[in-house]
Parts: structure tokens; C-alpha cells; sequence
């Protein structure tokens, strides 16, 4: 008779507790839901005004309440793609090296010097990038660009320091905490005995690297960049630092532009008008659709790409 | 125990707050950062004389004048005045507080404060992005012997909407017709060149970092900063240097009186002596306020700061509102603020 009671009073506690965290779970698909109607309805008028050219004009002119998203939006994907293609191998190494080579006493204050990095407030990296980095690539890196790689577009106008291509080295360096420390715990999760036996057969280390743990971590290190992707693409204040606000789009990666979110920091205080505002709101939709396929893709891919075990070495 | 003491410890203060609210404690004000400096000094000693607190949120004039509409403040503050047809249209007066000037500050090497001169429409082919060079012929025929360095020019403007960029936008307009076409003049334009630093910190770090540029900044940046500004010049042909003074005589040339809403702007204005990127800031209040005991307080407020708050505006690089101008206001708040149908200021 006890034994029962106590057995439904459990039942009802575990009834109680999966509704709980149900309604927890769907509060976040709720909240989801409710940011992108209000966005939309906030951005109708916009839509409404401007259709689809929104989307490949490339006019920014608040006193004509004319808009177009196209500098913003190619502002917003190129600084991203560069912090990737800067950080992706910089945090791999960083990975392989905690992981693999380094003496056991180095690990531990080298990864979490790597974790401190990742939350710093994005602000300071800001102003670090304004007032210490933007010099030094004004005075050091970007005249040797414009020297010896100047015969490309990518790479002609004037060294301010402030543009396109500081903006993705500083992205870069934001987000490689976040890449490198998820990749290090994915390396360290690969079995022993895989690694073991690729030693056994007389691999190199170099060679058990490419081989087993990083096709084992394939997966994983595609989620890593997706974390890192998705905190480049909304960045804002530090971009708004560095990136030189300019509603342009210029082949040259020196010279200034503008993404969506520092578009935003910028000009939501000042949007009086309602086309404007609605403009502003329609800018925010669109980062929240390029920001909703990055991640689907990234979830395809990782389904594709995921370790099966079927070939190694 | 302990809890329970602190949470009636809170109400009693809350208690307190509302009892004080019928003689307005606190008046709440947001708008244009430009005057923050100057509000929340003037805020300060108001407080020590007579225990009145004014909380000012220095959100921007676009915000300002949202709020002030949307009534969730006493009065708003805005750089840019709202034309006549405005102020009727949402029921506002708007009187002007205090006078500033916009300053256009360079970094080139060898060139020191006040050295470089310009005209109009130099300034105007700058921003444009038609005058590219330091040294084209535009720039070194007013400057003879200044030796300009064969560099581009990199112009620097505001990012974020601002009533800066409004003043000196104004002023681009109205002395190239260029400019006027090509991008007119508001909070925020779309820019023909440079690069957009954030907030008048922004700017003037940019052009203090960057070599070759040229950049517009409030006169206290400039100052603060240490930034080399510009000789400009103006309607009498004369190149004027910023000070309080050349603000102050763009502010006395200029037709209040014949001004309806007083939206009168201060750029390009006649004076002999006047700077010609000058401009005011304007609070705005209801003409027939919901809260009669706080207009009041507000009016209070703002009529202590004109006859008091002088010195402390000299200090911090602002120009107070001239006595003529003060008295036309006054009779605008007598004539036109009314509660239950009564004039709220009394003369």
C-alpha cells in the first residue's frame, strides 16, 4: 500500500517534471516564433515599399527614405567569410597542438588563456581593434599589401587600418576561442585505441592526425565553425569599430563598408521616420534568414559529413 | 527577518517618492547628446539650490522627439528644430537652450591650429569626394606657403544619426548646390565618400589615428581632443576661427522674432564675425501639457538655467542663449503654455 502510493506520487512527480521542462523547451521555439512576426510586421512597410529590390539595391539614403540592403548584406557575409578562412585553420592548430603535442604541464594554462579570450565583451575588442590594431595594420600590414599584392583589386586604395578586411581579422580573432575550444574537446574525445593503433602501424603523428582524428572529429569541427560563423555574422559593436560604416560595396577588401548589425548600432537611435525604422527592421529580418541557412546548411553538412567509420587512412 | 525589513525599507522610500511626485521630485527629459554635458551640470546645481532632480537621457534628438510624442517624458530635446508645421501637428513649442558650433578638424603633417584655411565651397568639394588631394589647386590657392602634401584625403563623417551631422549637412546644402542635390542634409545622409567613425569620439579618433583626413566634430571635441581645426569662411568673406565668441555672433544675427517656432537655424548665418557651422539646441514641451505641475517644473528648471547657468555653459565650451533672445522666449511661454485653459507662465 505504501509502496504504491509513493510509486504514483513519483509518477505524478515525473509528469510534472516532463511538462516542466516541455514548456521550458517550447518557450524557446515560442520566443523564435515571436521575434519573426514582429519583425515582419515591423518590416512590412519596407517590404511593402521597396519589394525585392530591398535586396539587390545597393542605395542607402535616409533623407530620400530611399533603402537597399545589398552593401550591408555583402558587408555582413564577406567579413564573416574572411574571420572564417583566418580562423579556421589558426584554431585547428591551436587544437592539434593542445591536444597532441603539448607537454601535459602547458595544457591546461594554454586552454583556459584560450577560454579567458572568449569572454572578453566584444566592446573591448573593439576598442582594441580602433585604437591598438587599425594603427598597426595602417602603418605595417596593409602598405606591404598594397605594395606586393596591389596588381589584385582585392588590395588597392588607402591604408586607414579601418575597412573590410581589419574587421575580418578582428572577427577572426573573436571567434577563434570559440572554434579552437570546442575542436580541442571534440580532439580529446577521439578513442585511444584508434590513435593507438594508428601508432602501432607506424604512423607518424602528423599522418595519425589527418587520418584519424580529424575525420573522426569531421563532424564536430564543422559545428565548432558554425558556432564561430554564427557569432561573426551578428558581431556588431566591434565591427562597428573597425569596419569604417560605409554603405559601399567596393572590390577592394581595404577599403571601409558597412554589415547589417553595425547598420543597426549605428542608426536605429536616429530612425525617426517610419520607412526608415521599417527599413532598419527589414535589414534585422534578413540577418535573422542569412544567419537561419548558415545553420541549416551547417546541419546538412554535418549530417553528411559525420564520422560513420567506414574508411580511415 | 532581515528580508522583511528591507522590503518595507523599499516601500517606505517608494511611498515617500510618490508623495514628493506632487511637486514633481524628479523631471524626466530625453533627447540630443551635444547638450548632455551641459544639462546634467545645470541638472546638478539646480539640485543643490533647490532639491529638484533632473533625470536626462541623452538618447539622441530622433529619440528624443519619439518620446516627447509618445509623452513618456517631460520635455524632449532635439538639435535639429522641427519646422512650424510640426510643432503645431503634435502640439509642441520648442525654445532653443544653448548654441554650439560644428568644427571641421584635419590631421596633416606640419599643419597646426588654425592654420589651414578653407572656403565653402573647398568644404563642399571635400565631402563630395571631387577635391581628392591635399594639395589641388582648390585647397592651395587660399592657403599659399602652408606646403600640402601630395596625399589623398580621407574624409571622415558620423556614422550614427546625428544632430551634428544635421548642422553641418544644413551647411553643405546651403552653400553648394552640389551637395544639395547629390545628398541634402539630415541626421543621416548617404555619404559620397569616406569613412563613418561612431559618435563624435568616433570621428575624432579616427582623424586623430589616420593621416590626410578631415573630419566634423562638436567645438568641445575639438577641443578635448587636442584636434587641429579649420579656418573657415563665411558669408562677409572673412576666415573665421571657432570660438565661443564667432558662435555666439552667428546666434545674434540671426531672426528669432520673425522665426515662427523659433525653428531658426544658425548655419550660414550674416554676421561679420560668425562662425558659419553654428547651430542651436531646442527643447521641446506640450503646449497644453497633461502634467501642469511638471511643465511647470520644467519651465522653472530652464528659466533658472538662462539666467544662471551662463558660467557654467562657458566652461564647458557652450554658448548660453543671448538676454534678447531669452526675452522673446519667456513671452512665447506666457502666450502660448496653457493649462485648463490658463496661462502656466507668469511673467
Amino acid at each position: 500500500m505504501e509502496f504504491s502510493g509513493r510509486h504514483k506520487s513519483a509518477r505524478f512527480d515525473d509528469a510534472l517534471f516532463k511538462g516542466v521542462t516541455f514548456f521550458f523547451a517550447l518557450l524557446v521555439v515560442l520566443l523564435m516564433v515571436f521575434i519573426f512576426i514582429i519583425l515582419l510586421k515591423e518590416s512590412m512597410p519596407a517590404i511593402r515599399q521597396f519589394g525585392l529590390g530591398f535586396l539587390y539595391t545597393n542605395e542607402w539614403d535616409p533623407v530620400q527614405q530611399r533603402f537597399g540592403a545589398l552593401s550591408a548584406v555583402y558587408g555582413t557575409v564577406v567579413s564573416s567569410i574572411i574571420a572564417i578562412v583566418i580562423a579556421v585553420p589558426v584554431s585547428l592548430g591551436i587544437a592539434v597542438f593542445l591536444t597532441e603535442m603539448a607537454p601535459k604541464r602547458l595544457r591546461v594554462p594554454v586552454g583556459t588563456a584560450i577560454e579567458l579570450l572568449a569572454s572578453i565583451p566584444s566592446i573591448i575588442y573593439g576598442m582594441w581593434g580602433l585604437f591598438v590594431f587599425a594603427p598597426f595594420l595602417a602603418e605595417h600590414v596593409e602598405p606591404l599589401l598594397i605594395r606586393y599584392l596591389g596588381f589584385l583589386p582585392l588590395f588597392r586604395g588607402t591604408p586607414l587600418g579601418i575597412g573590410m578586411l581589419p574587421a575580418g581579422f578582428i572577427l577572426a580573432i573573436m571567434i577563434i576561442p570559440f572554434i579552437s575550444s570546442v575542436t580541442r574537446d571534440i580532439f580529446l574525445m577521439v578513442p585511444p585505441m584508434l590513435k593507438e593503433s594508428g601508432y602501432g602501424m607506424g604512423a607518424t603523428k602528423w599522418e595519425v592526425i589527418k587520418n584519424i582524428v580529424i575525420p573522426f572529429a569531421r563532424s564536430g569541427i564543422l559545428g565548432a565553425v558554425i558556432l564561430g560563423l554564427g557569432r561573426a555574422l551578428g558581431e556588431t559593436m566591434a565591427v562597428t569599430f573597425v569596419i569604417g560604416n560605409s554603405h559601399s560595396i567596393s572590390a577592394s577588401l581595404i577599403d571601409p563598408a558597412t554589415t547589417i548589425s553595425a547598420t543597426l548600432a549605428n542608426e536605429f537611435t536616429e530612425a525617426v521616420e517610419d520607412i526608415y525604422l521599417s527599413g532598419l527592421v527589414e535589414l534585422g529580418l534578413l540577418l535573422f534568414f542569412i544567419t537561419f541557412v548558415a545553420l541549416a546548411l551547417a546541419k546538412l553538412m554535418i549530417s553528411r559529413f559525420s564520422y560513420k567509420g567506414e574508411r580511415i587512412g | 527577518m532581515r528580508r522583511l525589513i528591507a522590503v518595507f525599507t523599499i516601500a517606505l522610500f517608494l511611498t515617500a517618492g510618490i508623495v514628493c511626485g506632487a511637486s514633481a521630485a524628479v523631471i524626466n527629459g530625453a533627447g540630443a547628446t551635444f547638450p548632455y554635458p551641459l544639462y546634467a551640470r545645470w541638472s546638478f546645481d539646480y539640485a543643490k539650490t533647490t532639491g529638484l532632480k533632473l533625470n536626462y537621457q541623452s538618447i539622441g534628438s530622433g529619440g528624443g522627439i519619439k518620446q516627447i510624442r509618445s509623452k513618456t517624458v517631460d520635455f524632449g530635446a532635439s538639435d535639429a528644430p522641427l519646422t512650424a508645421r510640426e510643432l503645431a501637428e503634435y502640439g509642441l513649442i520648442q525654445f532653443p537652450m544653448a548654441i554650439g558650433g560644428v568644427v571641421p578638424v584635419v590631421n596633416i603633417k606640419g599643419v597646426t591650429a588654425g592654420q589651414l584655411k578653407l572656403t565653402p565651397s573647398a568644404l563642399a568639394g571635400i565631402y563630395l569626394g571631387e577635391i581628392t588631394r591635399w594639395n589641388d589647386k582648390r585647397i592651395a590657392e587660399i592657403n599659399p606657403g602652408l606646403g600640402l602634401p601630395d596625399e589623398a584625403i580621407t574624409v571622415v563623417h558620423r556614422s550614427d544619426g546625428s544632430g551634428t551631422t544635421w548642422i553641418f549637412t544644413n551647411y553643405l546644402a546651403k552653400v553648394s548646390k552640389g551637395w544639395e542635390k547629390k545628398a541634402g542634409f539630415g541626421t543621416s545622409v548617404s555619404w559620397p565618400a569616406g569613412v563613418g567613425g561612431k559618435g563624435n569620439e568616433g570621428v575624432a579618433t579616427y582623424v586623430k589615428r589616420m593621416p590626410n583626413t578631415i573630419g566634423y566634430v562638436e567645438f568641445a571635441y575639438a577641443l578635448q581632443n587636442k584636434l587641429v581645426h579649420v579656418k573657415l569662411e563665411n558669408r562677409g568673406k572673412k576666415f573665421i576661427e571657432p570660438t565661443a565668441a564667432s558662435f555666439a555672433a552667428a546666434g545674434q544675427g540671426a531672426d528669432w522674432k520673425g522665426t515662427p517656432g523659433f525653428s531658426v537655424i544658425l548655419t550660414d548665418q550674416p554676421g561679420k564675425d560668425a562662425w558659419p557651422i553654428a547651430g542651436a539646441t531646442f527643447i521641446l514641451v506640450y503646449k497644453n501639457p497633461d502634467d501642469c505641475v511638471s511643465a511647470k517644473s520644467v519651465l522653472d528648471f530652464f528659466d533658472w538655467s538662462y539666467k544662471n547657468g551662463a558660467a557654467s555653459a562657458r566652461a564647458l565650451d557652450y554658448v548660453a542663449i543671448p538676454k534678447n533672445v531669452y526675452d522673446i522666449m519667456e513671452e512665447s511661454w506666457a502666450k502660448e503654455i496653457k493649462c485648463g485653459g490658463k496661462p502656466l507662465w507668469k511673467m
